[in-house]
């Protein structure tokens, strides 16, 4: 009798703390992000970790690292710089230093490598991933660091997973609901607002602490919005914030599942694994899309991959063809509080997703540029260039020309092609050449 | 970058290197990390195929010739130690470390050692000398397919007329100084290494 009243009571106080548990989470998450209002909760949170790195960084003893972030275009196809000042144009046999001398530079230090791997930091934010050069230097730092595990896996990792669940489980079945209505300006309204209440429970599911700028220039229907990639993070991030339409390829699983959700209520594009490789199709997809007024902006990620956000990379020029206005969104986060890159080779989505909801926060700006359309005489890989050159320059990375595909493929031929064309003109001079070219 | 790489490099380790090569004991784990992010196979050796995915190197003409002199003749993997004494070839030479504390034989960062690095590049059978063979083959891979034959025959045979002090048409490695003696070979070959 008495074992019983105990498991009576055990069986009380959980289902007190359970209720109690939830109905704070639903007052200060959930309904705040139903209406996308904030306690700015998260915001002291995130003062209080700056105060607490900086604290951090002081208990270590590091030098001042020597920054080399150089933001300026690199003209990276001219190896060879200034050869011989003026001479006659002849070989030397010293002429081999300087192929050399780059080579063991680009070995040492390169500028495309280190972009597909996480940014290195300058001070220790407290978690093991980021953990390159510090080693034991205190047992107060050494018991913080364990304070802080506590509380992200104890105490934020089952608060965040919870909150992703709910987010995702009311985004399917909303979505579904909402694509009963029939089409008109209801069902319209009623997606919208859906698909933002969703993602905003996301938002908070990462803890992400984001600052939009300059929202006028905010991307509108007919139109599309590019911006540059660190992961898949970012589609929640920008979704949260305006409603677009998505575009990508159909996946199986849970993600399928969501695909077909999410396009019940408003008209994403998706495309099957066959129709991708078919340049035509997918151009006149979006086109047709983009020419619809009703329908929503389509967000397109020109670079193809995931760039760990110290640079933008080569934009592949398909989105720059289809002439509609384009509205460039520049995505910049705060290492310090946890790295939203995903460098896909290392690490799968899964095991991507645990670091990210074991991190402190996820902190980023976000800068909605002026729309820019395709000027008279230029040609699309121009206009990407150009639109690229102002993400960079307004997220304060680096603009470079090389592709991202370099993360898994090899650099074309046609580039070392060059660099001999350019040491053969110095070796003969410009004119006479007597050679096939 | 890899998370603690820095830890799997000992101690004594860093003392040797830095008494082999002359680097400071910052510049050694930075190289360190740099080596580790490279060593995608992460077997604590570095393959040719690891140098040629750095694409400002694999459009470098002379990439190979480059890379090839962080392999010891005959091997296929390159260790951090042959890694950093192939490096030290390229640091600086500075005034005040005239054989501070270097046991034996020349600094590797000595312009001698610094010309014997680029002479080797040239010497691809490694025997000790260039001959008008190899200076046609090296010369093709810097100018690709934009100079004819003839031309860089004519080059060739002008460039080993001027070295040639023995008449055996080939140029050794004396020759080879020899002919570069006016040349600032230490700044030429020489990078800047961040502490």
């Amino acid at each position: 009798q008495e074992g019983l009243d105990i498991i009576i009571l055990i069986c009380m106080l959980l289902g007190i703390s359970f209720t109690v548990w939830f109905t704070l989470l639903l007052v200060f998450i959930i309904v705040p992000a139903i209406f996308g209002v904030s306690f700015g909760i998260r915001r002291l949170y995130m003062k209080s970790l700056i105060k607490l790195f900086e604290w951090a960084t002081l208990r270590m003893e590091r030098g001042a690292k020597e920054k080399n972030h150089h933001y300026h275009q690199h003209h990276i196809f001219t190896i060879i710089i200034t050869l011989r000042g003026g001479a006659e144009p002849e070989f030397d046999m010293s002429d081999i230093f300087y192929f050399c001398r780059r080579g063991v530079e680009s070995i040492v230090d390169d500028e495309v490598t280190k972009r597909f791997t996480a940014e290195e930091l300058e001070s220790w934010n407290l978690l093991t991933r980021s953990n390159y050069n510090f080693h034991h230097i205190s047992t107060r730092l050494t018991a913080l660091w364990g304070v802080g595990v506590l509380i992200r896996y104890g105490f934020l990792l089952p608060l965040r997973v919870t909150l992703a669940f709910t987010g995702v489980g009311l985004l399917v079945v909303l979505t579904s609901i909402v694509g009963l209505f029939p089409n008109g300006r209801m069902k319209n309204y009623l997606s919208d607002k859906v698909h933002l209440m969703c993602y905003r429970i996301c938002v908070r599911a990462l803890t992400a602490i984001i600052t939009y700028h300059d929202s006028e220039n905010k991307p509108k229907n007919g139109g599309i919005c590019v911006a540059n990639h660190t992961s898949p993070i970012d589609v929640i991030i920008l979704a949260s914030d305006g409603c677009y339409a998505m575009v990508g390829q159909v996946h199986g699983g849970l993600m399928g599942v969501i695909q077909r959700a999410m396009v019940k209520a408003c008209p994403h594009i998706w495309f099957e694994r066959s129709e991708v490789k078919d340049r035509h199709l997918v151009a006149k997809r979006l086109s047709d899309h983009v020419a619809d007024k009703s329908k929503l902006p389509i967000l397109i990620f020109p670079e193809g991959t995931c760039i760990n956000n110290t640079s933008v990379m080569m934009f592949k020029k398909g989105s720059f063809e289809i002439g509609c206005t384009v509205y460039p969104v520049a995505i910049k986060y705060d290492p310090r509080f946890g790295d939203a890159f995903w460098n896909s080779s290392k690490f799968g989505m899964v095991n991507y997703l645990l670091h990210m909801m074991s991190s402190w926060a996820i902190v980023c700006s976000v800068w909605y540029l002026p729309p820019m359309s395709r000027m008279e005489g230029e040609d699309a890989v121009q206009f990407a260039n150009r639109v690229k050159a102002a993400i960079a320059r307004k997220g304060g990375l680096a603009d470079l020309l090389w592709d991202g595909g370099l993360k898994r493929g090899k650099v074309k031929e046609v580039f070392k092609e060059e660099q001999q064309k350019l040491y053969s003109k110095v070796l003969v001079g410009s004119s006479e050449d007597g050679s096939s070219s | 970058m890899g998370s603690r790489a820095s830890s799997l490099l000992r101690e004594e380790d860093i003392e040797e290197i830095k008494k082999e090569t002359g680097f400071s004991h910052s510049q050694i784990t930075r190289l360190y990390s740099r080596f580790h992010s490279l060593d995608k196979g992460e077997n604590g050796a570095l393959s040719r195929e690891d140098f040629q995915r750095i694409p400002e190197l694999a459009i470098n003409p002379l990439g190979d010739r480059i890379i090839n002199a962080f392999f010891p003749e005959g091997e296929d993997q390159a260790n951090f130690r042959g890694f950093m004494r192939t490096l030290a070839h390229f640091r600086p030479v500075e005034d005040n470390e005239k054989n501070k504390d270097l046991t034996s034989g020349e600094p590797l960062n000595s312009r001698t050692n610094k010309l014997l690095f680029a002479f080797r590049l040239y010497d691809l059978d490694r025997d000790d000398k260039i001959s008008r063979d190899e200076l046609l083959q090296v010369l093709r891979m810097m100018v690709g397919v934009n100079i004819s034959d003839e031309q860089l025959g004519s080059i060739a045979d002008r460039t080993i007329q001027e070295a040639d002090t023995n008449g055996d048409m080939c140029i050794s490695f004396s020759e080879f100084i020899k002919v570069l003696e006016k040349v600032d070979v230490e700044q030429k070959m020489s990078i800047r290494f961040l502490h």
